[in-house]
């Protein structure tokens, strides 16, 4: 498994790249949220990866955790993404620049 | 095993693929199911490599309960018109998203396969946390390989609620509180004053276009 | 006794604040009285605070702390007062001319609308001038220093709704300025070098300081003198200063505030002993000079204020010859007694103007003698003194400074020699032309009335304005008529000329100062007769303050009987010249003949002034310029320039936060992507 670990990490660092890309790049919210979790996944898929190295189950735990926190926020968000969309019907990141200096 | 192998590499390449997705989809449903995509390559991988648990709750929680939510979302706010993404209102963001991502690609990559000591240098020293199979308060001996399948949930649960459980409990708190924010902050304001153009309430056309209906 | 020390300065302050408040509700010439009151509570106080110094024998040192003035971590100067022979000596002259010169001006300015502030004015100028005397430490001397100088602008422009007047203030109280910088630079030095400002501190350590260290602080505080006490090339406001009433200028100009170098000098002369041999040269050449310059200056002036104020000028020179020359005491000496005498004839003058119906042009004066009795007495006396005829003081004084000039080089003492004999001519043409000389005014003056043609005009006119005028000369219609009184034309004496016209005596406010002057001029001599060393008074009880003066600690070899003999009999026939040749030319009243001695370029003070403005109006005010602009460019653009620099730097870095979320986002990725970079670095280096 070893040398599977490490194709393991280089798609987790990919996935995360690819995912950091995609929030810089594109400006629906959602397509937004959408990345985070993309990155979210692939920081999981590292977590469960080590912990398969070094034979720890505490890998998992923290990735059961990382996915009940971004079970909240992803709550949260649309919350957000709702309450702002009512008022504006085509939204995107970039209207969302009042505070500014 | 040969078997690993392809199935890694198909899973891998769905991943990559749905990522792709995600990240330059013109219409947002589009990039919603590239995501459930990925997230099923990852539930695959997390089998393979013994987190059948983790699997399982990813494939429930991420893909079902998520990906769906934000669906939902997106038929309820109408944001799934096609988004211009070949315009870039911002200076340089493109460019140097571009440049930022490789680079972070890249670093990652170094930092995982440019060492010397490969069995060290990447994990670091041993992890803080010892595995089970050392550690003398807890029942079982076994490691994660030995506790492939039923077992390895009873370690995962026998994790959570002794050694972790504090954390349990705060993200326990924090979903609470994460749900009684979305109701807060879903909730029709009253008195708001409507912005000009926009429907009163997004049923009114959808009501009108009942009533229309039923008027012929 | 000596404990109420604080009551000599407190009394002037005490009448300043009651006069500044109620002083116009007490009037004229209430107000007067009172400030004559403090003034002479305050000599009162100096007389009982000198009998208990000398009571009290042995050092004849005596502080009193009032409170803490400016406490500064490690550094603090109090409200305290040294009481030494020195200042002992110094403040019983000062009060006791200035309670004579509060008397007077009740008399003197009894027709002043402004009476009540004139005494107010009085006052502070006496307290300040004794908190200089009396400050037992630099900043407190320094104190009274700006004050006396606040005060001399605020009396010498007493009368500012002309504008000469108000410009001569301003005069006096900016070249003052440039001497108080000297001043101030060397109380910087000494405090750093001392860590103190006292006295009692600095001046026995300060045979200790390195050679270069004590000149700086001496040359500094010289400036410093130099401007207070109207040297070259600071003496120009002086003359100006005679703008003030005379009152002012007796008491400010002649006995007290000008003396106020030449005791921070005397007072500091530890500085100058341990200081270069050249310091010493200077002092004595630049008073040395002063002293010529000035009595050559004073041969031509009309106004019989302005030939008293060249004459202070010189006399100042005479001091700091002495000072100079090691001759601490007799600086000291000298100062006495020309206070007697200058105020003397200060307040004389003022008697005659008063009595002249305000006319202050030797040139229309003449045969006083009969109409002003006692003025004349006195003035003569003083004259007397001042010419340097034995037995009077000015005799005594004068002498003791030629014999230490001359031990310190024949040079000076001749120079001053010759300075006596002019001194004694010019002041005998005074006397002269106001006194003896036949009278020029009321039915007295000769007038006859001149018929001038167009080019009679241009004859008459000024040499150099001949162009003007022969371009105006076509307007002066032909056959005007000008008043000539005895040659001299009459605009502006009218009063005078006026064939009804009576000088009159003044009052017994006016005449009494006059006389205990006068007195005292003559008799001040014996302070310090040279005769045995027993007779020399104020050697002895001068000598704790001035010891620490000589170089090397060693008291300079004095003149010896022989010197002092010669000196004694070459000053006489020199004062006997003077007056002999003075009076020659002037007794007769002959214009003509006497306006051969007084040539333009006297007249006009050497053209000094005239040379000071066009270098200031020229290239001064191309300096200060230049440095206004160093100030508001390099200086102001520095400060202003920082504020500039941040709010640009602050324009600038707001642009960072764009509001856009995902440009944050962009830099959240660079951030990761620098720690993913270093732990990269950390990794290939293993």
């Amino acid at each position: 498994m070893a040398d599977l670990s490490a194709a393991y990490l280089g798609l987790s660092a990919a996935l995360f790249a690819i995912g950091a890309l995609g929030l810089i790049r594109r400006r629906n919210p959602l397509v937004m949220i959408m990345c985070v979790e993309l990155m979210l996944n692939a920081v999981n898929l590292t977590f469960v990866t080590f912990g398969n190295m070094l034979n720890d189950a505490a890998g998992q735990a923290i990735v059961f955790f990382v996915l009940v926190v971004a079970a909240a926020e992803v709550v949260v968000g649309l919350g957000i993404i709702v309450a702002l969309a009512r008022r504006k019907p085509g939204l995107s990141a970039d209207d969302m620049n009042v505070l500014r200096g | 095993m040969a078997v690993n192998y392809v199935v890694f590499f198909i899973c891998a390449l769905i991943c990559l693929l749905g990522a792709t997705g995600v990240v330059f989809s013109r219409n947002p449903v589009h990039a919603a199911l590239s995501l459930v995509a990925t997230l099923f390559g990852i539930a695959v991988l997390f089998v393979q490599q013994s987190a059948h648990f983790l699997a399982a709750v990813q494939v429930i929680v991420y893909t079902g309960a998520i990906v769906v939510l934000i669906l939902f979302v997106m038929m309820l706010l109408g944001v799934d018109q096609e988004e211009d993404i070949d315009e870039e209102p911002l200076l340089g963001v493109r460019a140097a998203g571009t440049i930022v991502a490789t680079i972070l690609l890249l670093g990652l990559l170094a930092v995982f396969f440019l060492q010397s000591n490969r069995s060290t240098l990447v994990t670091g020293e041993r992890s803080v946390t010892a595995p089970l199979s050392v550690d003398a308060s807890l029942d079982s001996t076994k490691g994660v390989a030995e506790t492939a399948g039923p077992d390895n949930m009873a370690t995962l649960g026998r994790l959570l609620f002794t050694r972790y459980v504090f954390a349990f409990e705060v993200t326990a708190a924090l979903l609470t509180i994460a749900v009684v924010g979305a109701v807060v902050l879903a909730r029709r304001p009253d008195r708001l004053q409507p912005v000009p153009d926009e429907p009163e309430s997004m049923d009114d056309d959808f009501m009108a276009a009942l009533e229309s209906e039923a008027g012929h | 006794m000596l404990r109420l020390t604080w009551l000599i300065p407190a009394l002037p302050l005490l009448g300043f604040v009651l006069l500044a408040l109620f002083g116009k509700r007490l009037g004229n010439p209430f107000a007067g009285w009172v400030g004559t009151f403090f003034a002479t509570g305050s000599f009162v106080a100096a007389v009982l605070v000198f009998a208990g110094l000398y009571q009290a024998g042995g050092e004849r040192n005596f502080e009193q702390h009032l409170f803490t003035w400016l406490p500064a971590g490690d550094f603090s100067v109090d409200i305290g007062f040294l009481v030494d022979p020195l200042s002992a000596t110094m403040i019983l002259f000062v009060t006791g001319i200035a309670a004579l010169i509060h008397l007077y001006s009740i008399g003197y300015m009894h027709h002043d609308e402004n009476f009540p502030k004139f005494f107010a004015y009085l006052n502070l100028f006496v307290f300040s001038m004794l908190m200089l005397v009396l400050g037992n430490n630099l900043l407190l001397t320094f104190l009274g220093w700006e004050g006396v100088g606040a005060c001399s602008y605020f009396l010498i422009s007493f009368w500012f709704q002309k504008e000469a007047n108000a410009s001569a203030g301003k005069k006096a109280f900016i070249t003052n300025r440039v001497g108080d910088w000297g001043f101030m630079v060397a109380i910087f030095v000494v405090f750093l070098k001392f860590g103190s400002l006292n006295y009692s501190v600095i001046l026995p350590a300060a045979g200790g300081l390195a050679r270069t260290t004590a000149t700086f602080i001496a040359v500094m505080l010289f400036v410093g003198a130099c401007g207070k006490s109207a040297q070259i090339p600071l003496y120009i406001w002086l003359p100006d200063a005679m703008a003030g009433p005379t009152p002012v200028s007796a008491l400010i100009h002649a006995a007290t505030m000008v003396t106020a170098g030449v005791y921070l000098m005397v007072r500091c002369n530890a500085f100058i002993a341990a200081s270069a041999e050249w310091v010493s040269w200077l002092i004595a050449a630049v008073g040395c000079l002063t002293a010529f310059v000035a009595a050559m200056v004073g041969t031509s002036q009309y106004d019989i204020k302005k030939v008293l104020a060249y004459s202070t000028v010189s006399q100042l020179g005479y001091m700091f010859l002495a000072v100079g020359s090691g001759a601490y005491v007799a600086a000291i000496f000298h100062m006495i007694t020309h206070a007697f005498f200058k105020a003397c004839l200060f307040l004389g003058s003022g008697s005659v103007i008063h009595g002249m119906g305000d006319e202050q042009d030797m040139r229309f004066m003449g045969r006083l003698q009969r109409f002003l009795p006692i003025t004349s007495a006195t003035f003569i006396v003083a004259w007397l003194a001042i010419a340097g005829v034995p037995p009077f003081s000015g005799f005594w004084s004068k002498d003791e400074i030629l014999e230490f000039a001359y031990l310190k080089s024949p040079i000076l003492g001749f120079l001053g020699l010759v300075t006596a004999l002019i001194t004694a001519y010019y002041m005998t043409r005074q006397v002269t032309m106001v006194f003896w000389a036949p009278a020029r005014w009321g039915e007295h003056a000769v007038r006859e009335e001149v018929a001038l043609a167009p080019a009679a005009v241009v004859a008459a006119g000024e040499g150099e304005e001949a162009d003007a005028e022969a371009a105006a000369a076509a307007e002066v219609p032909a056959g005007e008529v000008v008043t000539l009184v005895n040659g001299l034309p009459v605009e502006g004496h009218e009063a005078v000329v006026d064939p009804h016209f009576h000088p009159h005596e003044s009052g017994p406010e006016m005449t009494i100062p006059l006389i205990v002057l006068a007195v005292l001029a003559v008799f001040g001599g014996f302070l310090n007769l040279p005769f045995t060393h027993g007779t020399e008074f104020l050697a002895s009880w001068l000598e704790p303050a001035v010891r620490l003066g000589y170089p090397g600690g060693l008291e300079p070899e004095g003149p010896s009987p022989l010197l002092k003999v010669l000196f004694a009999a070459m000053s006489t026939l020199v004062a006997a010249a003077g007056i002999a040749y003075a009076r020659s030319v002037f007794k007769d009243g002959d214009r003509a003949k006497a306006a051969r001695f007084e040539p333009a370029l006297l007249q006009d003070a050497w053209r000094y002034d005239r040379a000071v403005t066009a270098f200031m109006g020229g290239p001064g005010r191309r300096i200060f310029d230049g440095l206004a602009w160093f100030d508001r460019t390099v200086v102001d653009g520095a400060v202003n320039g920082t504020g500039v620099l941040i709010r640009s730097v602050g324009r600038g870095a707001r642009r960072i936060q764009s509001g856009y979320v995902r440009s944050y986002a962009l830099g959240v990725a660079v951030g990761a992507v620098v720690v993913v970079v270093l732990m990269a670095v950390r990794v290939l280096s293993f």
